[in-house]
């Protein structure tokens, strides 16, 4: 006797903890399988790039540290070279180096949640995360010790940046890169070889590389799928070409791929922090530009390798104090492409993996 | 770049400088796609696409990066009515044009004509207007955010 089974409607979300924010999937199961999935998003929708129209420059770079708010750095970053390549300004070196150990810090603590999320998705409930938050912790401090916030940093200027880190700064950011390396260990020790996650992520969400390049999806989620594309070493912006470090990749795609990718860019980052604070070069940290800055009428699109991919920044000047249009291009939305391509034909778990192991933010899908 | 791009499809290319070349909207999907195809230049990911409101037409840019040549080559198609924007979709050729055209239709009001899933996405269906275009905040009668602003009417003051 065969019993007659119908789709039925699920929501998840919109406040739901597996979805890391304010972000409802729709997904329509046939018994225990997924038929369709869709995302419903807008709840944080702030119209960030109508808002910056208003505004001058300079002081749309808060606004950038309110799209991703995990990664406020990066953004400020991405921001920051979009209206330098804009206007024509020249950054100074020692700039150029905070740059790069504030977006790397940046990046630890943003792959620290991320790592921390995923495995708690895979059902390892808090522990890791606790762990995570803990490194997480010391470099939010580093971030209130050298301009006052955690989250919202707003410290990237046009030109350079905002403060000089004040003196107890280097000790305790040596401090601090001395002891990653042996807690990046802990957790490999810890998490790696963990039968859970293997069996909760491995050949999970695969997404093979010609996929993955065509679906426009970037960062640690399209070098876990085999492409060794990062622009940290393909643009070589800010001082990136002066250090050294390795590009993880994975061979599978699938979530433990990004997992693991995550984990080891942790450990380049940690390196490339000391190379930096060690050539650290002395001189002014910033070049003054005009309080309204007018640049001519053109077109600016830089980027930046964030922690979650290519975050680029599109702006287009007329000639007047205030961008005409400010473009953001957000990699938490684009990297959701191929959510359907993954997640249908998988049970809902598995979905529930693959979306934690994408890294979205919803401040930076909904801008 | 664009001599080449003049030479396979000679009716597409509109204008050109160092930075970027513009294209003839109804050309777009087939320069795009003879651009991903073509060995040498190679535009493997569509890596950003937004459009830009130029008060009588709007400007829709497609950045396109080659991964092996490290190059990027910027796209642009002029899609001149103001009412009825529309442009083919270049979802055949990349997939991940799927969620920034819906953007770029839920925000600017450019229509992508072949594209599969063509919704609003942070709005809602119904919403008046799109955002993003420069005459948005002149819509009569329309005031986003709240619905009166404090203070509006007369007399509302004495109450």
């Amino acid at each position: 006797m065969t019993t007659a089974s119908e789709p039925y409607v699920l929501n998840i979300g919109p406040q739901h903890p597996s979805t890391h924010g304010v972000f409802r999937l729709r997904v329509v199961m046939d018994g225990e399988r997924i038929q369709d999935i869709d995302m419903v998003v807008g709840y944080l929708h702030r119209s960030m790039e109508k808002l910056a129209e208003e505004r001058t420059y300079t002081q749309n770079i808060p606004f950038t540290d309110r799209t991703d708010y995990l990664a406020a750095m990066s953004n400020n970053l991405g921001y920051c070279l979009a209206a330098e390549r804009l206007a024509g300004i020249e950054v100074p070196d020692r700039a150029s180096y905070l740059r790069v150990i504030f977006a790397e810090l940046q990046r630890l603590a943003s792959h620290s949640m991320a790592n921390g999320t995923f495995i708690n998705d895979a059902g390892a409930w808090q522990t890791p995360l606790m762990y995570m938050f803990r490194e997480r912790e010391k470099i939010l401090d580093l971030f209130e010790m050298t301009c006052g916030a955690r989250l919202t940093t707003n410290y990237m200027r046009i030109g350079g940046v905002a403060f000089d880190p004040p003196a107890e700064f280097f000790p305790a950011v040596n401090a601090l890169i001395d002891e990653l390396p042996d807690r990046i260990a802990e957790y490999t020790e810890l998490l790696v070889d963990n039968e859970i996650l293997l069996a909760r992520s491995r050949g999970v969400g695969v997404v093979s590389a010609e996929d993955a390049i065509n679906g426009s999806l970037v960062g640690p989620v399209l070098r876990a799928s085999g492409v060794p594309w990062d622009l940290r070493k393909a643009e070589a912006y800010c001082a990136y070409g002066d250090f050294d470090f390795e590009i993880p990749v994975g061979h599978v795609g699938d979530c433990y791929d990004r997992f693991m990718v995550r984990l080891e860019e942790m450990r380049q980052s940690v390196r490339i922090i000391r190379q930096a604070l060690d050539g650290l070069p002395s001189g002014p940290h910033k070049t003054e530009i005009p309080l309204a800055l007018r640049p001519a009428p053109g077109e600016a699109y830089a980027r930046v390798e964030g922690p979650r991919g290519e975050l680029g920044f599109y702006v287009v000047s007329d000639g007047g104090p205030a961008p005409f249009r400010f473009h953001i291009r957000a990699p938490s939305l684009i990297n959701l492409s191929l959510l359907r391509e993954m997640a249908v034909g998988t049970s809902l778990p598995d979905a529930i993996v693959t979306l934690g192991s994408l890294d979205i933010v919803v401040g930076e899908i909904d801008r | 770049m664009a001599g080449r791009l003049r030479r396979s499809l000679p009716q597409a290319v509109v204008a050109e400088t160092d930075e970027w070349v513009e294209v003839a909207p109804d050309a777009i999907v087939d320069v795009v796609r003879w651009l991903h195809d073509d060995p040498d230049l190679d535009a493997a990911q569509l890596s950003n696409l937004c459009a830009t409101d130029r008060y009588d037409h709007f400007e829709v840019v497609y950045h396109l990066q080659s991964l092996d040549q490290n190059h990027q080559i910027v796209v642009k198609a002029r899609v001149g009515e103001h009412e009825r924007a529309s442009l083919p979709s270049v979802y055949p050729v990349y997939k991940g044009a799927l969620l920034q055209e819906r953007e770029v239709y839920d925000l600017m009001g450019v229509r992508f004509e072949g594209h599969p899933d063509l919704r609003r996405m942070f709005l809602w269906e119904g919403y008046p207007g799109f955002p993003l275009r420069k005459d948005f905040l002149q819509i009569t009668g329309h005031h986003p955010g709240l619905p009166h602003f404090p203070f509006e009417e007369a007399g509302r003051q004495e109450r």
